[in-house]
């Protein structure tokens, strides 16, 4: 096949390049310029995205001797991923930027100008797995829980599951380390990247802050009604979180008090005892499938966050929305996170999170 | 393969590999006073009057740099502080908007860390820096210009400027004229003294000689204030040790250029004009950017409508043919190119070129592998179609 593999300059890209090589296949290799202004140098835990990581992505390549490009997708990037980001905190939601960069720019304005110029799939360094199923390619968790990125790639569609590659489903990341090394990748010892790409101090509030206006609210108590306290922007907090609300002593039973909604219509910031957290329904939009549609009343285990459990549950399929009622309550969940819906291993599909609520029963 | 890149780099003429080749074991600082050092300035000066021959100044008028980007950095920055320290009302710099970025960048720098006032010189449609244009830039009081510079061939569509006519505008206020230069001794009759201008930027990778190595020509009368401190080699201008084999093997070169100059443009020239034939042909909406007759003989440069100009440059290089988009790149990301925009074409030509540049061993069967490739790669990178930029424009 002709693949085109997309280059970070980090060590799993690089070594997932490399055994589709070993493959067979005919490698070129792209790396993604995602940003307009790029750092000369890697500082922190970023792991892409400097002339650093290219010129690391080049050499990746060369060894491998695929032709390597630079793809300028910085205006995709930020119209669809950090402008999507902004605006969604700037809502109240909690969205994740990950998912979205795999759904609008890899597997879609990367692939889809892939196949247009004579690809048949496009690799990454993705710790996920394709198998063949018996209604088409199917997208399973990785063999490694702690390195598993099916969550990220839960918003593929079938036609882009079919034509994506992922080679390091079927290994650990030590493993996967280990092979850079016996390769000579010179990048074999290079850190993992976390944080948000695009944030590289990782300070997502303060970032934040600089791009939405932050103007002063209250902080009320959904039990009483009652101010108690003030924030600096609504924006800055998810449903959930505990810390940064500077209460002082909160309540006289003591208990503490988190964030349980975010009215950003109303610039409010609610707090309650952490039992209101507790929800047992979550209603969805935007779902997506990885293969067939699921049916009505299915059996499920749903993801709410990357590294997050595999929660027990059961589908409900309505015309143009999908909840999903969970067997045992889940504490804290924001509107804007990417519920990702499994069968065993298999991802069926995700959808984002619009409203979680707790059922009568709860 | 087949290389159509030859206005980035062309390739060593076997001439000038061997005279450098043989002088790299060799000992001998041009400064050093012994024997080997006085053999080794011996070659130094022996090419200064070759290459002072072959671009028609004075051996006193060249001074050797690392290569173009070097000396027009050294043209413009020490030519405008020179300038201003005699006469601070000498204020403004003038260059063309279509300048190469080792001039564009340097000025753009003076502009805003030097305190300069910057005015571009408007490019007709063609890439031509006009008398009429310059005259418009230089205004009603020219005294406040300390330095004009424009291009003498564009390195992306290889338009001609006609510099001589320009220099006579600028003389009659006695204003400094510099001219990039790199791209035209391969393939025009040079002659720095019926130029006009008083420094001249040259690069001999562009003629066959090495890389690393070029020289500003700079007339006797025009002060630069340095920019590299250090032994004073160079006039004062330019201090470091001199790159002895690669001067012998610029020289050489552009001495062997020089001489089969006639012969060589005539050949290209046939070669160049059946290209742009051939791929009018493959594709009729192309369209042939810059001047019909006014250019390089080298140079072919297309605008492929619906077309990225890297996504075709990705398709040409997997079939072996390798050309250019044309612009500079940032970081490898090939930019809209602020040439194109400045002659009047929209964001999407911009991004839509490729450069195809002929040298002195193209041949026919270059030519044909770029025509045999073509088609295939114009249909699929029209398939993959040109991305809506959300960017800032492009700033000239």
């Amino acid at each position: 096949m002709k693949v085109l593999a997309a280059l970070s300059g980090g060590v799993d890209s690089a070594v997932a390049a490399a055994r589709a090589v070993d493959a067979g296949h005919d490698v070129t290799a792209v790396h993604l310029a995602l940003s307009r202004n790029p750092q000369s140098h890697r500082t922190g835990a970023r792991g892409c995205c400097t002339i650093e990581d290219s010129n690391d992505a080049f050499r990746a390549a060369d060894m491998l001797g695929a032709p390597f490009y630079v793809w300028d997708l910085s205006s995709e990037f930020q119209e669809k991923v950090i402008e999507d980001f902004i605006s969604e905190y700037a809502a109240g939601r909690t969205p994740n930027p990950c998912l979205r960069c795999n759904e609008s720019i890899k597997f879609e304005a990367v692939l889809e100008r892939a196949i247009a110029l004579g690809f048949d799939a496009v690799c990454t360094g993705h710790y996920a797995q394709v198998f063949q199923g018996p209604s088409g390619p199917e997208l399973h968790r990785a063999i490694d829980p702690l390195k598993d990125q099916s969550y990220v790639l839960g918003v593929l569609t079938a036609d882009q599951i079919a034509h994506s590659m992922f080679p390091l489903g079927d290994s650990t990341k030590v493993e996967v380390r280990a092979e850079a090394d016996r390769r000579g990748i010179l990048v074999a010892a290079k850190p993992d990247s976390h944080d948000i790409c695009f944030i590289p101090d990782g300070d997502t509030a303060g970032w934040l802050s600089r791009q939405i206006e932050s103007v002063p609210g209250e902080v009320i108590d959904v039990e009483t009604g009652n101010k108690v306290g003030t924030h600096a922007g609504a924006h800055a907090f998810t449903v959930g979180q505990r810390r940064g609300l500077a209460l002082g002593n909160p309540t006289g039973d003591g208990e503490r008090r988190y964030v349980v909604d975010v009215d950003v219509a109303k610039n409010l910031v609610m707090i309650g005892p952490p039992v209101l957290l507790d929800i047992d329904v979550i209603e969805t939009i935007k779902p997506r499938w990885a293969g067939p549609l699921p049916a009505h009343g299915d059996r499920i285990h749903v993801q709410i966050r990357a590294h997050g459990d595999a929660l027990p549950a059961t589908l409900n399929l309505n015309e143009n929305s999908v909840t999903i009622q969970l067997d045992e309550p889940l504490r804290g969940l924001a509107a804007g996170q990417a519920a990702v819906m499994y069968d065993g291993t298999r991802v069926i599909g995700s959808a984002t999170v619009s409203r979680s609520r707790r059922s009568a029963s709860l | 393969m087949a290389y159509l890149d030859n206005a980035a780099t062309t390739p060593m003429l076997p001439e000038a590999v061997a005279a450098m080749t043989e002088l790299l074991g060799k000992p001998g600082n041009p400064s050093s006073l012994h024997a080997a050092g006085r053999k080794a300035r011996r070659q130094v000066e022996e090419s200064r009057e070759r290459v002072a021959r072959a671009l028609g100044c004075g051996s006193a008028e060249v001074v050797f740099t690392a290569g173009g980007t070097e000396a027009n950095n050294i043209a413009i920055k020490g030519i405008a502080w020179d300038q201003r320290s005699k006469d601070p009302r000498r204020n403004r710099i003038l260059a063309g908007s279509t300048e190469h970025h080792a001039v564009l960048d340097p000025v753009r720098w003076l502009g805003e860390s030097e305190g300069f006032e910057v005015t571009w010189i408007k490019s007709d449609a063609s890439g031509e820096i006009t008398v009429d244009a310059l005259r418009e830039a230089l205004g009603q009081d020219p005294t406040d210009v300390a330095l004009v510079s424009v291009i003498l061939a564009n390195n992306e569509v290889g338009t001609i400027s006609d510099i001589a006519a320009l220099t006579e505008v600028t003389r009659e206020f006695g204003i400094r004229f510099h001219t990039d230069a790199v791209q035209a001794p391969a393939w025009l009759d040079l002659d720095f003294s019926k130029l006009g201008v008083c420094a001249m930027s040259v690069s001999a990778h562009k003629v066959g000689g090495p890389h690393g190595i070029g020289a500003l020509i700079i007339s006797r009368d025009c002060h630069v204030t340095p920019l590299i401190h250090g032994g004073g080699q160079e006039r004062d201008v330019r201090s470091g040790t001199l790159d002895t084999p690669a001067i012998v093997g610029f020289a050489t070169a552009l001495e062997i250029t020089t001489a089969q100059k006639t012969e060589t443009v005539a050949r290209v020239n046939a070669l160049r004009d059946d290209l742009v034939k051939r791929v009018k042909e493959i594709a009729p909406d192309a369209i042939y950017s810059g001047a019909v007759t006014n250019r390089l003989v080298n140079n072919a440069h297309f605008v492929f409508p619906g077309c990225l100009g890297d996504s075709l440059l990705m398709l040409l290089d997997a079939q072996g043919v390798e050309c250019s988009v044309g612009s500079a790149c940032n970081a490898g990301v090939p930019q809209p190119s602020h040439v194109m925009v400045a002659m009047g074409a929209d964001e999407d030509q911009a991004r839509s070129t490729l450069r195809f540049s002929l040298g002195w061993n193209s041949t026919q069967a270059d030519v044909d592998a770029l025509i045999s490739a073509l088609p295939s790669a114009i249909q699929r990178a029209k398939r993959a179609g040109v991305p809506k930029v959300t960017t800032a424009p492009v700033r000239v």
